[in-house]
Order: C-alpha cells, then structure tokens, then sequence
C-alpha cells in the first residue's frame, strides 16, 4: 500500500468527519431549545432544568462542545430523546437490517449491470444492445420510490406472489433488494458498456483473437480487468445513492432499518438520533471511499508504480 | 453518453437533418412544453380547486375505468379531483425545483468567483465546504436540517437551495481560474475595469454555457430529492401538494385506488426522464468534446 498518498487521504477523511461533527454541533445550537421541543413549552421550570442536567445543556458551551466531540470519539452518540436509550444501540439494532438489503441490491445491481453492460458492449448497436441500454436508462430514471410502489401493486397485490412489508422471511427481501439494485443496474450497465467498448478496441485484445484465445477467455481474462476502473470508481461515486436510496426503499417496503430509524427520528425531532446516524453515515462513507483507493491500488499494478513514487 | 446517441443507425451514418431533431428529443420537448404550460396556467387549466373536497364522491376511478365524467382522472380519499391536484402538484414541484436549484446555482457560482479571486484560505475554506457537503449524500443532509429546523414552505425552498452548490463552486472557480489567465481578462483589466466588472461583464458570459449544462443536471436532481422528501412526508406537506406529496398520501389506497399513486409518479418519471433527455441533447451540442462519444 502506498503509504504517504493513503495517510494524506486518511487525514482528509478524518478532518471531513470532524468538520460535519462540528457543523452538527453549531447546527444544534442554532435550531433552538432541545428541551423545549422534547417537553413543550409549557412545561413547568424544574422538569426543563432536570432534562437540561441530565443531558448536559446546563453547562457553558465549550464544555458542551469538547464533551461533544470526546463522547463521539469513544462512540457515545448520547441518548435518544424519544426512547431514552443510547442512540448507538438503536442504530446497532436497526444496522444488520439495513446491511443485508444494502449489500443483495448492491451485489444483484453490479452482478447484473456489469454483465448486462458487457453483453451490450459485445452486440454494440444491434437490438440487444439498445434494449439493454433502454432498460438501464429506465433504471436510473425511474425514481425508486414509484419503481417500489409499481412493483408492490403488481406482485403483492394483483398477482400476489411476494410480501410488501416486513422483513421476516427472505422472500421479503426481494422486492426491496430489486428496488435498490435495479438503480445500481442501470448505472453499471451504462458504464461498464463504455469502458468494455474502449477496452476491446484496445491492440492486446486484439492480438489475443489472432492468437487464437477463445471470445469467453478474451472477454472475461482480457479484457474486463482492464475495464474494471472506471466501474470501480463508479462504485465509490454511487456509494451515496445507495445509503440515499435505502432510506426511501425501507419507508415504502416497511423494513425496519437504519433509513426508517432515520426518517422517524426526523418525524419525531429527535436530534441526538438525527445527528447520531448523519454522522455514523459519514464515517461509513470516508471508510468506503479509502477502501475504494485501497482497491485500486490493489488491483492496477500502475497505479501503485505511480503512487509509490509521488 | 447520450440517451439519444442510443438510438442513432450507426456510428458513421451521415448526420440528416432528422438526426438534429431525433424524434426521441422532439416528445421530450413536447413534453416539457406541457409541463411549462401546466405550470404557468396551473389556476386556468385545473377544471377544481385543489383543494375541494367531496366526501360523496371519494376513491372514483378515471372516467375511462368507469368513473365519473366530471372526474377525468377520478378523485382521491377525500374526494378531491385528481386531475386538478396533479396539475397543482406539478406546478408546485417544478416551483420548488426551479427555485431550488436557482439558489443553488446562485450561492455556488459566487462562491466560485470567491475562491477564484481570493485565493488562499478562503479558497480552502470554501473547497473544504464543498468537501464535506461532496462526502455526504444530499438526502441525509436535508433530512438533518428538516429535523432541526421544521417543514416550513419557503425553508424547504432554501434546503433544496444548498443542493449541488458545490459543483457549481467547483466549475465556477475552475473555470474562474483558467478565463483569469487568459488574454481577454487581463486586457479588461488593464484597461482599468474592475474586478466585479470582468467578472460579470467578460468572464461570466464566457462561462454560461457550461453553467447552463450543470443546471440541466441538477434540475432533474432536485425534482427527485423534492419528491423524495415529499414522499417521506417531510418535504411539501398539505395543504399544500407536490407530485411526491401526492405519491406518498395515495400509497395508502394502493388496494382500492392505484391510481391515486401511480399517476403523480408517471408525471415525475416522465418529466425527469424528458429532461435528461434534452439535457444531453443540449450537452451534445454545446460540448464539442463530447461529440465524438
């Protein structure tokens, strides 16, 4: 691993954590009274003062900020204000669900838009390719919140093969999942076409097919490896729809994950669950996108010549 | 890559005058015209008040299913006109998403011009900015402000403001820079104009169109994130009405009145879909670059 480059990005990441920690805070402070909104207005003085002790608000506000800041370092995200349990541990409970949708519509998504983008790039410009570019525009168009609906009104209720709400059974998965994927279809379908046709073009791909090694070989040993960094950075760029899109796949389909937790404690105002999420969010999306760098460099032997020596 | 480059002959085919005009742009067009006339002439074309309720007439189908004829597109739980509400709804959308995304643009451009000419700290602070709202999906930073601030309308209005500033920062002070360094800004300036004066009179039109293209990707953009939070309940909320407001209250008759649902969301697949489409048709002409792709 090339060390300076990746400590240079880890040092942005952490300084991009610490900056939305910080906005959060001054935001807190901004949006008014905490207590008030928990409470009401209405409430007598004592039990305003007994909540504002309890959660800290009494004491002047570089106090607050540095507790703040140390509590989120050693993952206290503090306590909900509608539940009254540590906002972490519901988070925790809500993750495993949130996971498993997220990464089978990631997986089916970028299964089946890279082999639908490389089926495309083989037959460019016939039929096939146009009806799978149509498909992957439709993709990405269709907003998923009305692909969701559309898709509930069809297989749960006219035909009514599969659930639409819960998440028991591993057939409950599967609306959602394709929900969340089909987006992630359209777009790896889009790019990887592109990268595939510049890449057979490319002179080793051509000499490979006068040597004689078979179409299979030549597509999938040959060339895709080669077409892999641009899907790659791909991923690292939709990485955000994904946790933007679960958010409105687990409202419509009634699964009881992170996105829902969110839009709830949105509903309620519950900031602490607000502010706990947004920023687990954005440590989760500075640890992809170096994980992203990582594999890059993992996998393109000239991008860790290159990096070595910068 | 273009949506209509899909669907030309092939690659090396002689470019006809039909090519310029391909049919898919022209309904993508049309469409938007609709969509524009809709909005301008909401209050003449909606044969009902949005708003009216009519308890006796509640979940009609269309006229065409077997519905009312005075009901066109049928009525919803309360009785109220669909048709009339989607019109509405479309006006409100496309109010929010135009507004939005010209406040976006505002805030960004300025912003650009800032970094451009200061330089230094201010121009890392304002990239640092655009960092950390690049590092975070939109979604859940609206979400964040909707919680701590409430759903007022026109404060709806700012949030969807603060989306895709930072891209216009970023094109605003890259292209800031480079015009800077050219013949033709330097000229003005030695001839004693002022800064704000090169920057709006000279640099600012050189740069348009390459703003202009960004609007067109931000603005489907916004129009979903709008319809996403209305969805949700958190964005547009009643009275008032917005094609994702729509949605979201008609999913609970998804059984006994789809169409309800299903219609606010044709309109917003079709208006996002038809300006992509014309979105890369604009790019594709204005860009020589992408030409060749």
């Amino acid at each position: 691993m090339p060390g300076r480059l990746f400590l240079t990005k880890l040092a942005r990441g952490l300084l991009t954590v610490w900056l939305i920690v910080t906005l959060t805070f001054v935001a807190l402070n901004l949006s008014g009274d905490p207590i008030e909104a928990l409470v009401g207005d209405q409430a007598p003085a004592e039990v305003i003062a007994h909540y504002r002790e309890k959660f800290g608000l009494d004491r002047p506000l570089w106090q607050q900020y540095v507790s703040y800041v140390s509590g989120i370092a050693q993952g206290d995200f503090g306590l909900s204000l509608s539940d009254q349990r540590p906002a972490i541990e519901l988070i925790a409970a809500a993750l495993p669900r949130t996971l498993r949708l997220g990464l089978t519509a990631f997986v089916l998504g970028l299964l089946l838009g890279v082999g639908l983008g490389i089926v495309a790039a083989l037959n460019r410009n016939r039929a096939i390719d146009r009806f799978v570019m149509s498909f992957a525009v439709l993709g990405f168009s269709l907003p998923n919140f009305f692909l969701g609906i559309l898709l509930i009104l069809l297989f749960s209720l006219h035909w009514r093969l599969l659930p639409s709400s819960g998440d028991q059974t591993i057939w409950h998965l599967i609306l959602p999942a394709v929900t969340l994927g089909t987006h992630f279809a359209g777009t790896f379908a889009r790019f990887t076409r592109s990268a595939m046709l510049e890449v057979l073009s490319k002179q080793y791909v051509v000499a490979a097919r006068a040597k004689g090694v078979p179409r299979p070989r030549r597509v999938l040993w040959h060339a895709l490896p080669n077409a892999a960094i641009p899907i790659i950075t791909i991923i690292g760029l939709k990485l955000g729809d994904l946790v933007a899109g679960s958010i409105i796949v687990e409202t419509v389909f009634a699964v009881p994950g992170v996105g829902r937790l969110l839009v709830n404690a949105v509903t309620s105002r519950d900031f602490a669950l607000v502010q706990a999420i947004l920023i687990m969010t954005s440590i989760t999306m500075v640890l992809a996108n170096l994980a992203v760098d990582a594999i890059y460099a993992l996998i393109d032997p000239r991008m860790r010549a290159a990096r070595s020596e910068s | 890559m273009a949506l209509t480059t899909l669907f030309r002959r092939k690659d090396d085919a002689p470019v006809r005058a039909e090519a310029r005009y391909p049919t898919l742009v022209i309904i993508a067009l049309a469409l938007l015209g609709l969509i524009l006339v809709i909005f301008l002439f909401a209050d003449w074309l909606a044969p009902y008040d949005y708003r009216t309720q009519s308890l006796l007439k509640r979940l009609k189908p269309p006229s065409f299913l077997g519905g009312l004829p005075e009901h066109l597109l049928g009525t919803d739980e309360l009785g109220r006109d669909v048709l009339s509400r989607l019109i509405y709804a479309i006006r409100f959308s496309v109010l929010v998403a135009l507004g939005g995304t010209l406040i976006g643009a505002f805030i960004g451009t300025t912003l650009g011009f800032i970094a451009a000419h200061f330089r230094g700290l201010v121009e890392e602070a304002i990239m640092m900015l655009a960092d950390v709202q690049a590092s975070l999906p939109f979604m859940m930073i609206a979400l964040a402000l909707i919680a701590l601030f409430g759903g007022g309308f026109f404060l709806f209005v700012a949030i969807m403001g603060f989306y895709g500033w930072e891209v216009f920062a970023r094109l605003t002070r890259g292209v800031v820079i480079a015009a800077n360094t050219q013949g033709y800004a330097t000229a003005v300036t030695a001839l004693g104009a002022p800064a704000r004066h090169v920057y709006l009179r000279h640099v600012l039109p050189n740069i348009l169109s390459v703003l202009i293209v960004q609007f067109t990707l931000n603005f489907p953009q916004v129009i979903l994130l709008e319809t996403s939070l209305s969805f949700l309940g958190l964005g547009i909320r009643p009275p008032l009405t917005s094609l994702g407001q729509m949605l979201g209250a008609g999913r609970a008759y998804l059984t006994s009145a789809w169409w309800i649902a299903v219609l606010p969301g044709m309109a917003i697949f079709l208006t996002t879909m038809s300006i992509s489409i014309v979105g890369d048709w604009i790019r594709d002409r204005l860009d020589p670059t992408l030409q060749s792709r």
